[in-house]
């Protein structure tokens, strides 16, 4: 028990449960992360050989109380401290949504605060702009995640225009699907990144599909399949391809992740400037990527653009980025405790 | 009952061709189970069903993340994933029970994981790459529907299937 003090900043409690990771957090008015708290499902993943275990919602409900209690108490803060609690409850999985949505109506109920509903993509954008420390909008926005691959034209905290997206696989995705071509372990994007390292990124020319383009979509199945052909060979092909190394998979894996690189960059660039835009944010899992951040960095520097990357602890799914809650109930953008999931599975236009 | 045919495309240009017989061959509450290595083309298969369904191509990708897609098309379209997925289980609890009775048809990437949980009438195809973009077809039909869906794309595509 601590005394509150009257010009203590309020505070908010956070909850995602969208995809694999039950997460929770405290955040205050100020928007300083209070506790941040992930119940990784990392170690389950790689016992299973890249396959995520029980995604279902099973082990979100498992999860969700001691996860709301570890972030309670690393805040040191209890539940009647809580002035709002927010919930990622648009895109998602139906039944991971549900558990986080349902433990935050019933906080809700009971403590009779306010509930903030988010949109988790959104979310993803705002952990830079908490980074940041500072007002980054208007902006352009790019998340890419492995169930992701989205540009926004980002014209307010909670007001984002989808002006991209990919049109087969998702940057992260490939990252995962070419290290299983590779023999890297789970997750792809770590491993590729360090297979990357020692090697020539300039050894294979893979396909940078869309890059000349004016369109601002991605597409990374051809460059998928291009790896695949490069490792085992391509179907029907007289010769086989060289045995693998080291040197080879290294090689593989840091012209792959420079390929994926350079169309995410231009197409930031692109987005930037159709856009007249002056300022990048960029979160997400993959967002966590060295190259990535380093040829982002010289393209902001070229452009003259203000870039603002998600911190690597806020790149993979986390509650934290959900600050954006503050900006909703500053506009009144509460949710009434009957409002539903909405786990955007219909891809309208 | 089960019958069997091949179609050779030897570009993506063919693959469309099958597309877009498919999706005037399917039904409502048809499953169509996609099964091929990476990089065989399943989700491109996909696309060119859902583009001639009325459905915007460019919202149609790879559902592996996220479990399951939905397409507002003619006809609804349910387009899962199952390459991420343990078990059968966690199959179910996606509610790909209730979709695969539902009025829409379902199209399911790596079925041979969830093959189980598949309904005794379907439509398999069996994607093979034998060349860079050049892919063979192994369609089969068990059930009534899924046959009654096989006969009408054998009349709709004539040329370039073996039966």
């Amino acid at each position: 028990m601590h005394p509150s003090c009257s010009d203590d900043p309020p505070l908010l409690l956070a909850l995602e449960t969208s995809c694999d990771e039950t997460a929770a957090a405290v955040i205050d008015r100020n928007l300083a992360i209070r506790s941040s708290v992930i119940a990784s499902q990392f170690e389950l993943h790689e016992r299973f050989g890249g396959v995520v275990p029980e995604i279902a919602s099973r082990a979100h409900v498992r999860r969700i109380i001691p996860v709301i209690d570890q972030a309670l108490k690393q805040a040191d803060v209890e539940l009647k401290d809580l002035s709002a609690v927010a919930v990622a409850t648009h895109p998602g999985l139906v039944g991971s949504l549900l558990v986080g949505l349902t433990a935050a109506k019933t906080l809700c109920a009971v403590l009779d605060v306010p509930l903030v509903a988010i949109n988790h993509i959104e979310a993803h954008l705002y952990a830079c702009r908490m980074a940041a420390a500072r007002d980054v909008f208007p902006a352009i926005g790019l998340v890419v995640s492995g169930g992701h691959s989205n540009l926004y034209d980002c014209r307010a905290a909670s007001e984002h225009v989808l002006i991209g997206a990919t049109i087969d696989d998702a940057a992260g995705e490939a990252f995962d699907k070419v290290a299983k071509i590779l023999e890297l372990p789970y997750p792809g994007g770590p491993s590729i990144q360090t297979a990357a390292a020692g090697g020539n990124r300039n050894a294979f020319r893979f396909p940078r599909t869309f890059l000349k383009d004016d369109r601002l979509e991605f597409s990374f199945s051809g460059l998928k399949t291009a790896v695949l052909y490069e490792v085992s060979g391509q179907p029907g092909a007289r010769h086989s391809p060289p045995p693998m190394t080291d040197r080879r998979r290294a090689d593989i894996a840091a012209s792959f992740q420079e390929a994926a690189v350079d169309v995410l960059v231009a197409k930031c660039r692109q987005a930037l400037h159709r856009y007249n835009r002056r300022t990048l944010l960029v979160g997400g899992g993959v967002a966590a990527n060295a190259r990535l951040r380093e040829r982002l960095s010289e393209m902001a520097e070229q452009e003259r653009v203000d870039l603002q990357i998600a911190p690597l602890s806020l790149c993979t799914d986390n509650a934290a980025m959900a600050g954006i809650a503050w900006e909703l109930l500053a506009t009144g953008r509460t949710a009434p405790l009957d409002c539903d999931v909405r786990p955007g599975l219909i891809r309208r236009k | 009952m089960t019958s069997e045919v091949r179609f050779v495309a030897d570009d993506e240009t063919e693959t469309d061709r099958l597309g877009r017989a498919l999706a005037a061959a399917v039904e409502p509450g048809l499953v169509v189970a996609l099964v091929g290595n990476l990089g065989a083309g399943k989700t491109r298969l996909v696309r060119g069903i859902a583009a001639a369904l009325d459905v915007d191509p460019r919202t149609v990708s790879s559902p592996t993340f996220v479990l399951i897609h939905e397409y507002d098309g003619r006809i609804p379209l349910y387009h899962f994933d199952a390459y991420r997925l343990r078990n059968e289980a966690e199959f179910l609890e996606l509610g790909a029970d209730e979709l695969m009775s539902g009025d829409g048809v379902c199209l399911i990437e790596w079925a041979d994981r969830v093959a189980s949980s598949l309904p005794a009438d379907c439509l398999r195809i069996e994607i093979v790459a034998c060349g860079e973009t050049a892919r063979e077809f192994h369609i089969t039909a068990s059930g009534i529907a899924a046959s009654r869906c096989l006969e009408r794309l054998i009349a709709k595509l004539g040329r370039g299937m073996d039966e």
